[in-house]
């Protein structure tokens, strides 16, 4: 891989590899609006716009939907937006402070929910996002104080609390180690990818309950040059996504 | 016509004890602050608070006036975690109506509409049901026959809001980006208190501004009171930026310190604190 100038492209960063991770959560989304929530996944939903997610919206996280280079192009105020995801034209990646084998998310509180031990942001939109648009998740640190057997307060639906629930999708989980997903016959979480660098047992020492293996592990997928570019030099030149994972 | 012009202490002692009180904006976003400071100064207490949460939550759980609290979350935005919202909640300090932003909007809704609920497609399947036992479901009279949590309406004694700009009569004007629920807030409650930045004359409201961005009609709004700066240190678009150095002051500070050094005096007198803190 080779810049324009012949100046050699340094290799992916752990941080980079999460970036195309979440990125591909919006490959073939069509005209919806991506909702990333956290750094990696904001420069994930540009990256997929500026490449192959072109009919993607975006925010600049309030009020308005703009262009990648912050042109507005249109006003989303919270109403709208709530009218949005029950609309289910949104593909939201949302923080999870716990998420469980089904994909139960947590982000209201740990502990008990009557007397927390320690209070966090309240459920905010979850039970709606889960209901209504396609729900990814982000965790920026992979442990098993995250990956839990159960969460304390079940903020997003999991697949084993969504029964009849007719547009409940959670299609991947991202986190610092590996790409995951449901596509499993009982909606456990599934091993969908690790990203380079990353053995199984380190995901298998961080995550708290059984996780799905198939049989052969594929690895994240690597960024192309261009979006190597892209990623540097046009979307996140001051390298926010290190904030999120170190090298 | 009548003009609604008060104080802002004339405004809270309309307000009493153990009423269900609504605040507008939202997290740390054009807050009526000048109101709840002038609350913080009353005995006023045992209140239920219904909010999008953000410092005006925090405070008034701080300072030991909640009762219950009902709200989809407390922030600061740019400070995910409310400091004081989370020890009050970890010490058991109030009680908390848990519910999903939707949820919420459609129960404010519902107040506003004069009905006792309206169908949520949020809350079955999350522990929002567990932790509101009282929540009830709705079956949908159709062929679909889908199950939707019965939102009830949210009906509040008062609402509290803060806006750019309003007229005597209580015509409300937003300059910002997002109106965010604050004429719902009004509609939904007995009585609306609404501070401004600036109080105008009502044709100044449109000689530069789309009438899009009157945003509160007379009709829901009680009581208008002028208080520059008065969102201070949430934002208040295009007026001003969330004060981000102030804000960390309130995060970081004990709760009865920050209240002995910011919150001792009136309106006035934290105001030109504030000032002060910035020249230093």
């Amino acid at each position: 891989m080779t810049e324009s100038s012949g100046t050699p492209l340094l290799p992916p960063t752990r941080a980079e590899y999460c970036v195309i991770a979440c990125a591909e959560a919006w490959r073939d989304a069509g005209e919806v609006l991506a909702s990333p929530m956290g750094l990696i996944p904001s420069v994930g939903a540009r990256l997929a716009r500026l490449t192959f997610a072109p009919d993607l919206l975006l925010t600049d996280g309030e009020a308005m939907v703009v262009r990648p280079d912050g042109t507005t192009e249109g006003w989303l105020p919270y109403r709208q937006h709530l009218t949005l995801v029950t609309g289910g034209r949104r593909h939201v990646m949302m923080g999870a402070s716990q998420i469980d084998r089904y994909g139960n998310q947590n982000i209201s509180c740990i502990g008990d929910w009557e007397r927390p031990k320690r209070q966090l942001l309240g459920v905010r939109g979850a039970p709606v996002n889960t209901l209504n648009n396609p729900t990814s998740y982000w965790v920026p640190r992979h442990s098993r104080r995250v990956f839990v057997e159960k969460v304390d307060m079940v903020c997003g639906v999991g697949y084993d609390h969504a029964a009849g629930a007719r547009f409940h999708r959670i299609p991947r989980v991202v986190s610092d180690l590996g790409v995951f997903d449901f596509a499993t016959p009982d909606h456990a979480m599934r091993l969908a990818s690790l990203h380079p660098g990353v053995t199984l047992d380190q995901v298998r020492e961080a995550t708290a309950f059984d996780l799905v293996v198939p049989d052969v592990v594929p690895s994240t997928r690597e960024p192309t040059a261009a979006e190597l570019r892209l990623i540097r030099e046009v979307i996140d030149p001051a390298n926010t996504r290190t904030r999120e994972v170190g090298a | 016509m009548s003009d609604k012009t008060m104080t802002a202490d004339e405004a809270v002692a309309r307000l009493h004890s153990g009423m269900t009180l609504g605040i507008g904006g939202w997290g740390s976003r054009r807050k009526p602050m000048a109101l709840v400071r002038a609350l913080l100064r009353t005995d006023i207490t045992d209140l239920t608070v219904v909010s999008y949460g953000g410092p005006d939550v925090g405070m008034l759980a701080a300072a030991g006036r909640i009762r219950t609290l009902v709200a989809p979350f407390a922030t600061l935005d740019s400070i995910p975690l409310e400091p004081n919202f989370r020890a009050a909640r970890e010490r058991g300090a109030f009680e908390l109506t848990e519910v999903d932003e939707a949820m919420f909007m459609w129960g404010l809704h519902a107040a506003a509409n004069r009905l006792p609920f309206l169908p949520v497609r949020a809350g079955i399947g999350s522990d929002v049901m567990r932790v509101n036992p009282g929540l009830r479901t709705v079956t949908s009279p159709y062929d679909d026959g889908e199950t939707f949590v019965a939102m009830p309406a949210l009906r509040l004694d008062a609402a509290l809001v803060h806006v750019n700009r309003a007229d005597r009569l209580g015509n409300g004007q937003y300059l910002g980006p997002d109106p965010y629920f604050d004429d719902l807030f009004c509609e939904a409650a007995d009585a609306a208190y609404v501070s401004c930045e600036r109080v105008v004359d009502t044709a100044e409201l449109t000689k530069d501004a789309a009438p899009q961005s009157l945003l509160l009609k007379r009709h829901t709004v009680t009581g208008v009171v002028e208080a520059p700066n008065g969102a201070h240190f949430t934002s208040c678009a295009p007026d001003y930026g969330r004060d981000e150095a102030f804000q960390k002051t309130y995060a970081t500070t004990p709760w009865p310190e920050f209240a002995a050094r910011f919150l001792g005096g009136d309106e006035q007198a934290y105001q030109s604190v504030v000032r002060e803190g910035e020249g230093s």
